[in-house]
């Protein structure tokens, strides 16, 4: 009797321990859920959807208040995917967010250029480069375009440069082939 | 017979009429220098290459024009001495059709070579051998041009024994190695013993397929050295491929996402091999190929041209197309892609141009349905299941066709060629992989905007901590009666300024 007392307490304590210690071990930080759906948005932190960034509106997507139909960068991809991801009905994208455009990037016309830093401050991910009474510039690279570099900008010297495609960016095309109506396959 | 003289079949393959003899009844045919040389920057595998020139300068045949930009670049040469007078995007033989950064040679007509410097690569030893074929420009001319060098470097790391020669030049209607053999067999031998000397290997071995007899001929009369070897394959397309002519020789399948070189085995193109005992032993940088010019010409030929030559002045001297259709593939017909213009140049990948025959033109034979016979399926040399890519394609599930290893799809053609439907197989894979590999870059960009941005709101919250910090620190720094001194000092300050302005309204 005492023997099969102590196992239990034995066995309960052991697995007590094991699972006391894994909880600290494999704590998980972040909410999964968010950073599953926050990889899926397109990251151009633009604020189209409502809120500050592309992190706020994946938190907002998780707890519910937020619709997944709020990103126009992401496109109708996005929607879908985001749709499959939280197993919700694909809906279209609300249009009172903006229409998906193609990339672009920001280019600072350097001879209007005063150096106020204002589009420096907008910047959500520090593309643009200058100090204060010096010409700025984007880093082409880091630009997301998300376009909040244009309104505060006093001189309107920014402009949005749809992205071009070249021999490097180039891709190949979805092929289609003209389908050949019925009536006239049946006359061969 | 030993074990190593054995053919090990792939599975898959297509035995399709080769076409290649309309082209080789003539010998390679060299042409007068152009009026203009177009000198694309990219026409090889990797980082388009750096400017050494400026417009307006004049140079010499051979000159270096443009470096090669890291390790995976290659330079270019000036074909023949001229002036450099533009650079400006143009019309290249890519499957886009898209312009891309060119410079025009005019040439002046007298052809002077720079001073070329024999390289003594026992005396200079590996690495500087290495260092020089950098900026020797020369790529795979089978038709990848991916850079010679980094195939000679991975030596390094592996113990090459085998040198492996792709004759083998699978593809219908090419026949530029095929001609090469037969007429400078002598260069490509010599460039056999320097490559492997280069690579320490212990053998060298000429894949070659059945359907040249008269190249290998010529080769068998000159090969006395016993540690080069022939091995005659059967005509089986795409038995060029390099891991099928691997599979062929040696029955070694490399593995996907591994390089020959780890198995001890380098595969060069002949024409590479030629072009690289050109420049160890004369000096000379790669500014020319053989290109074949064949199909719907009056005289299909090959010819030896200078990079930068107008594909319109090879097709003026063929006499022209019989059936006029101004439609060019370049590459085979089974992996070649239609070109954008005849205008545009000859580069280092561009081994074959075929003037269109009309049937192959001919009003697309109707697509059909696929019915899954799987035809596609046994024809697949790389044992892939085509039918099941295609509606994976198709309706655009990408996750699933990468599944089904998608990327190890050589493109062949094959299956596209078997099919009783007519499907354009290839084109719904190569769409899936460009589509897959873009999606892969921009989550990579996005992965770049998140870290950047979650760095840009850790710095500023910081910085706002920082300012608040400060703040208190001076607010706890002024005692009471400090404090009430400040404000009387500012008050007087104001009560002097508002008297200043009185004064002065009155002397008004």
């Amino acid at each position: 009797m005492i023997t099969s007392i102590l196992i239990v307490l034995f066995l309960a304590l052991l697995i007590g321990a094991i699972l006391g210690f894994s909880s600290i071990k494999f704590k998980v930080d972040g909410d999964p859920i968010i950073e599953k759906i926050d990889s899926i948005l397109p990251q151009t932190q633009c604020g189209q959807c409502g809120y500050p960034g592309c992190k706020p509106y994946a938190t907002a997507i998780a707890s519910g208040d937020a619709d997944i139909n709020q990103c126009p960068p992401g496109g109708d991809d996005g929607v879908r995917k985001l749709a499959e991801f939280m197993g919700v009905e694909y809906k279209p994208l609300n249009e009172d967010h903006g229409i998906p455009k193609p990339k672009s990037i920001a280019l600072i016309d350097e001879d209007t250029c005063i150096g106020c830093t204002l589009c420096i401050q907008a910047c959500p991910v520090d593309a643009i480069l200058g100090a204060a009474k010096q010409m700025h510039t984007i880093i082409e690279k880091e630009c997301t375009g998300c376009e909040l570099c244009l309104p505060p900008c006093p001189v309107d010297c920014i402009e949005m440069i749809p992205i071009q495609e070249s021999t490097e960016n180039w891709k190949w095309k979805y092929p289609v082939h003209q389908l050949k109506e019925v009536s006239q396959r049946v006359r061969h | 017979m030993k074990i190593i003289d054995k053919i090990f079949k792939f599975s898959g393959g297509i035995r399709a009429e080769t076409y290649k003899d309309i082209s080789t009844k003539n010998p390679i045919k060299s042409l007068l220098i152009p009026k203009k040389l177009i000198l694309p920057l990219r026409q090889h595998v990797g980082k388009i290459s750096k400017l050494k020139i400026k417009v307006g300068d004049r140079v010499l045949k051979g000159q270096l024009i443009a470096e090669a930009d890291g390790n995976v670049s290659a330079a270019v040469h000036a074909p023949t001495s001229g002036l450099i007078t533009s650079m400006e995007k143009e019309l290249i033989p890519h499957p886009s059709g898209l312009p891309d950064f060119c410079l025009t040679l005019v040439p002046d007509g007298k052809d002077i070579w720079m001073d070329r410097k024999v390289i003594d690569y026992k005396k200079i030893g590996f690495n500087e051998t290495i260092k020089k074929l950098r900026n020797s420009g020369i790529v795979g001319l089978g038709g990848a041009a991916f850079p010679s060098h980094l195939k000679l470097t991975s030596y390094q790391k592996n113990q090459v024994h085998t040198l492996i020669i792709n004759a083998a030049e699978c593809e219908p209607y090419i026949t530029c190695d095929d001609m090469l053999m037969r007429e400078r067999g002598l260069d490509l031998i010599k460039g056999i013993l320097l490559v492997q000397e280069l690579l320490g290997a212990k053998k060298s071995i000429i894949g070659i397929e059945d359907n040249k007899p008269e190249a290998i001929k010529v080769l068998r009369g000159l090969v006395i050295d016993s540690n080069i070897q022939i091995k005659v394959v059967p005509t089986i397309y795409p038995s060029g491929d390099a891991k099928r002519l691997i599979y062929l020789i040696n029955g070694i399948q490399i593995p996907k996402d591994k390089r020959s070189s780890e198995f001890g085995i380098q595969m060069f193109n002949v024409a590479t091999l030629v072009s690289i005992h050109r420049y160890i032993n004369f000096g000379e940088p790669s500014i020319s190929r053989i290109v074949t010019i064949t199909g719907n010409v009056h005289k299909p030929q090959n010819y030896d041209v200078l990079f930068g030559t107008p594909l319109e002045y090879l097709i003026k001297d063929t006499g022209g197309q019989i059936v006029n259709n101004d439609t060019y593939i370049m590459g085979g017909p089974m992996m070649g892609f239609k070109l954008p213009s005849k205008k545009v140049p000859v580069t280092k990948a561009m081994n074959c141009v075929i003037s269109a025959e009309p049937e192959m033109l001919a009003e697309k034979k109707e697509v059909l349905p696929c019915i899954r016979c799987a035809r596609c399926a046994d024809a697949c040399p790389v044992m892939l299941q085509p039918q099941e890519l295609y509606w994976f394609a198709k309706s655009k599930q990408l996750e699933s066709a990468e599944e089904y290893k998608l990327f190890d799809c050589i493109e062949c053609g094959c299956c596209s060629y078997v099919c009783p439907s007519n499907i354009p197989l290839v084109q719904f894979y190569r769409y899936a992989k460009s589509e897959i590999i873009e999606n892969v870059r921009n989550s990579e960009e996005a992965n770049i905007a998140r870290e950047r941005n979650e760095f840009r709101i850790k710095r500023l919250e910081r910085e706002k901590q920082e300012r608040a910090e400060r703040n208190a620190q001076r607010r706890a720094q002024n005692t009471p009666e400090e404090k009430s001194k400040l404000i009387d000092e500012k008050r007087k300050e104001i009560s002097d300024a508002l008297n200043r302005i009185s004064n002065t309204k009155e002397k008004i």
